[in-house]
């Protein structure tokens, strides 16, 4: 299986209905995706699929090839999301943090001048320590809000 | 109710010279321990021995100068600070540093975090105290021996500059990482001192700094933990990395307390990756090369359960149960006479009284760490290395012996991050227990086990499902004569630390009623314990999770029967003086209690003391014809006597409000057949972003000697307040949990 990851082109021998996040973390070894629910539902797993935000838990690995995907260590650490994440300490355990900054990245791409609104209906991914009113304020830093 | 912070005398027990050394710790572990800690943790996971020895001698560390347990300073100045209690987002790890560096008096940019490694606690007469990380404990029952530790360091830097200088100690002064003597204008660099100063005799009469001379402590500064969380680059116990590793999934038999009587894995060992299938003795595992695979199979291999006759066991019988509890309830305090007062409140002269009797109910609840149970063990002949996402890494580290019955000495155990706690990872080390059992099948190959979400949501050890009846009187003048409270549920204390009953009574599970902090002539405090074949455990708050919803809400009910305001009617119960009273005031004033809203805004509010600390909340609510909830803005304010890191305080006051969301709307654990019905978030969905309201925090510390938790405190007043609005807004009462079972949702 060929496809991008953070720039990089790997080939992968997996299943081909082998989900992305397994095929990212224990097959091409970058853990910074997490698995969380396994059902697409609490974001962990949120890598960038040709910039678009995916759930890779949920994706077959077939799906993404020849295509780029970009996960947590492809955001090089020195984004404004990630400077923001730093300045506004948004995160509590962490664990969630990876697909949040993944989910941020892509609506700042698509709107780089988010409103509330815009933020509540892109954010989906979920929080269990409650870090939710510290993202909102971290992405409108990063957008200069 | 408080805890004691540990004793002054194991504090300076643990400073004293004498204890065993770093350095012997470091000759007699293995080299596999080192790694734990000699290079940092990032480094930590993945160093094969050689490199591992390599650098705990030449490494970022070399030279470094024990000066005690708690801090190594290296000749470049750098202090490196030891923490025991676990990291899963509260900031102790952080906030422990803060008070050792208040007192030491170096730079705070050269104080580094490093987790403290349990084989050396244990090779060194338990040295590090306790790693329990649970109870709101873990800054303050170790602020005092950071702090003493930092004053012990700093003085014995200081007498290392007076022997080197040949002035008396009293000249010196201590500050920025510097000993200066004024007169002669000498001055050292602590790194410079680090080694002389380890040689010096620990002195015996230090002084620490009075609250208006802190410089650190109280201030927001930045935790140690988050850059590495923002780039992936955290280990997580799931992250962990052993080169070789292989992965297990597991099956536990879905009803509590199964065994597997036949296990048919035979298919599934021809399919690509797969090793092994593993019967435990109350799971399956599979391992493979790859997880997903592992899962996968696992689906296929086929499992013939013994339920040993639990499958019995649903929701009906467990209430049946709960309501025995009641009816068998027994006195944890007692004060006048409730039931003559009721007699009388009931009798011939009932027109003179006003009486309130409602019954409240809250079930299982998962914790949900959003990292599911996972462990990494290696188990080599007599010997085994455990990575384990865990609130107590002794706990891990005694359950890995026991299983495998290896002396402690044998078993090295690695600190990755936790994604979550809450209370899961601490007393029970049931994931521990299965991935050393699984790793020890696999003749030297080290393995990965992670829970599915499924096994997650089905095995866990549940906060308590608890049922309540409570009775109250109202004389003629308002004033509340007589309160009774009857509470079931299951103990948790008694699986865990039975000692800890009195008069097999649980204190634990009546808190919030038997130490109220409301003056009433008449109060019948009662608990029940009940027996349910459902496993129990410490879940954020434990009973002050939902005690404080049937306190507080029914007090709310109480009086409005006796036509009073829900601020001026508690304050009139509470002593002068007293720090619920505060808290309520200063969340009152902030929310602007009872000055006119917008229109179809309502208030509640509602007050509650746990570990140490006093929190009240304020909520301003509007709930729509369909019963949706609009939290507008939510106001809290805390006395936790002393705050560690004001930032990392209002981090989780905010925390607290979402965890509690889920559960006030959305959250219960359904029993039937013996087993949990639900398995993932399509039936035990969590708060979202869009559906979490301005939280204030409002932070009023009363200081004192005795420092409050923070990490729970906040929990306790955020259900009863929502209710008490609820109830404001639309005169419906909410009695039980979630909110959903009276269709109301969060919008």
């Amino acid at each position: 299986m060929q496809f991008k990851l953070n720039g990089k082109s790997v080939d992968l021998d997996v299943e081909t209905d082998m989900p992305l996040l397994w095929a990212i973390r224990d097959q091409a070894g970058l853990t910074g995706t997490k698995f969380g629910c396994g059902v697409a539902q609490c974001g962990a797993c949120t890598v960038l699929l040709d910039g678009e935000p995916v759930r890779s838990c949920s994706i077959p690995v077939a799906v993404v090839s020849g295509r780029k995907v970009t996960t947590i260590e492809g955001l090089g650490g020195k984004s404004a999301l990630q400077k923001a994440w730093i300045e506004k300490q948004v995160p509590q355990c962490g664990y969630c943090q990876s697909g949040m900054l993944m989910a941020a990245t892509a609506l700042l791409a698509r709107k780089p001048r988010p409103t509330d609104a815009d933020i509540d209906a892109a954010i989906t991914n979920l929080c269990r320590c409650g870090t939710y009113p510290r993202i909102k304020t971290a992405i409108k830093a990063a957008a200069k809000l | 109710m408080t805890t004691q912070t540990s004793s002054s005398q194991s504090i300076d027990m643990h400073l004293e010279a004498g204890q065993p050394s770093r350095r012997g710790f470091l000759k007699q572990t293995s080299a596999g321990a080192v790694a734990a800690w000699a290079g940092g943790l990032s480094l930590g996971f993945y160093l094969p021995p050689a490199v591992a020895d390599k650098l705990a001698t030449d490494g970022p560390q070399a030279g470094a100068a024990d000066i005690n347990a708690w801090i190594r300073i290296s000749p470049d100045n750098r202090v490196f600070c030891q923490v025991s209690r676990s990291e899963m987002g509260q900031g102790t790890s952080t906030s422990l540093p803060m008070m050792l560096a208040e007192e030491l008096e170096c730079r705070w940019d050269d104080v580094r975090m490093e987790f403290a490694s349990v084989n050396e606690h244990i090779a060194r007469n338990k040295v590090y105290i306790t790693f329990g990380t649970g109870g709101s404990r873990g800054t303050r029952d170790s602020q005092l021996v950071m702090r003493k530790a930092g004053a012990t360091a700093r003085e014995m830097l200081k007498l290392a500059a007076a022997q080197r200088w040949g002035v008396p100690v009293g000249e010196l002064v201590a500050k920025q990482g510097k000993v200066s003597h004024v007169a002669s204008k000498r001055s050292a660099s602590y790194g410079e001192l680090a080694a002389a100063a380890a040689e010096q005799k620990a002195p015996s009469d230090i002084v620490l700094k009075r609250p208006d001379q802190w410089t650190l402590i109280g201030k927001p500064l930045k935790r140690f933990d988050i850059p590495a969380k923002c780039d992936g680059s955290a280990i997580y116990g799931t992250d962990v990395r052993v080169p070789g590793m292989l992965y297990a999934a597991i099956a536990q038999c879905p009803v509590f307390g199964g065994v597997p009587k036949s296990v048919d894995g035979a298919a599934v060992l021809t399919r690509r990756g797969i090793k092994k299938v593993v019967t435990g003795p109350d799971f399956v595992a599979v391992v493979a090369d790859n997880w997903w695979r592992a899962q996968q199979a696992l689906k296929a291999v086929k499992v013939v359960w013994d339920y040993r006759g639990n499958e019995k066991l649903d929701d009906q019988a467990i209430m049946q149960t709960l309501q025995t509890g009641v009816q068998a309830s027994r006195s944890l305090r007692s004060e006048g006479d409730f039931e003559a007062t009721w007699a009388a409140a009931t009798g011939a002269q009932a027109a003179d009284y006003k009486t309130v009797e409602a019954e409240y109910f809250t079930p299982y609840l998962n914790h949900f760490t959003l990292e599911p149970q996972n462990c990494t063990a290696w188990v080599k002949g007599d010997k085994a290395e455990v990575w384990a996402p865990t609130q107590n890494a002794e706990a891990t580290l005694n359950e890995a012996a026991k299983t495998l019955g290896l002396p402690v000495e044998n078993v090295t155990v690695h600190r990755p991050y936790l994604g979550g706690g809450y209370g899961r990872r601490g007393a029970s080390q049931d994931y521990v227990r299965q991935a050393v059992l699984i790793a020890r099948e696999l003749g030297g190959t080290p393995v990965q086990m992670l829970w599915s979400r499924e096994e997650d949501m089905q095995h866990d050890f549940f906060r308590p499902a608890a049922l309540y009846r409570q009775r109250a009187v109202v004389a003629k003048d308002g004033r509340v004569l007589a309160w009774q409270a009857r509470m079931a549920s299951q103990s948790i204390m008694e699986k865990i630390r039975p000692a800890s009953l009195k008069n097999g009574q649980d204190f634990q599970a009546g808190e919030s009623f038997h130490d109220m902090p409301y003056q009433v002539e008449n109060l019948d405090m009662r608990h029940g314990i009940c027996q349910i074949n459902v496993p129990v455990g410490f879940w954020r708050a434990v009973f002050h999770s939902h005690n404080p919803f049937a306190r507080e809400s029914f007090l709310d009910e109480v009086l409005h029967a006796a036509g009073k305001d829900a601020l001026q009617g508690r304050l009139a119960m509470l002593p002068s003086g007293g720090r619920d009273r505060k808290v309520l005031e200063a969340a009152a004033r902030e929310a602007n209690w009872g000055t006119k809203l917008a229109p179809g805004r309502f208030q509640g509010l509602a007050v509650q003391d746990a570990y140490g600390s006093f929190a009240a909340c304020v909520v301003e609510l509007s709930v729509s014809k369909q019963k949706a909830v609009t939290l507008h803005r939510i106001t809290m304010a805390v006395d936790s006597g002393h705050v560690a890191n004001v930032d990392s305080a209002r981090a989780q006051i905010e925390g607290n409000v979402v965890y509690a969301l889920s559960s006030i709307f959305m959250n219960e654990i359904n029993i039937q057949d013996g087993r949990v019905t639900q398995s993932n978030l399509p039936d035990y969905p969590l708060a979202q972003l869009r559906q979490t309201p301005v939280i204030q925090s409002v932070l009023v510390p009363t200081g004192g000697e005795v420092w409050g938790g923070f990490g729970e405190p906040p929990y306790g007043p955020i259900t009863p307040a929502i209710a008490n609005a609820i109830a404001a807004a639309t005169g419906v009462r909410l009695r039980r949990t979630p909110f959903s079972h009276d269709g109301f949702s969060l919008a």
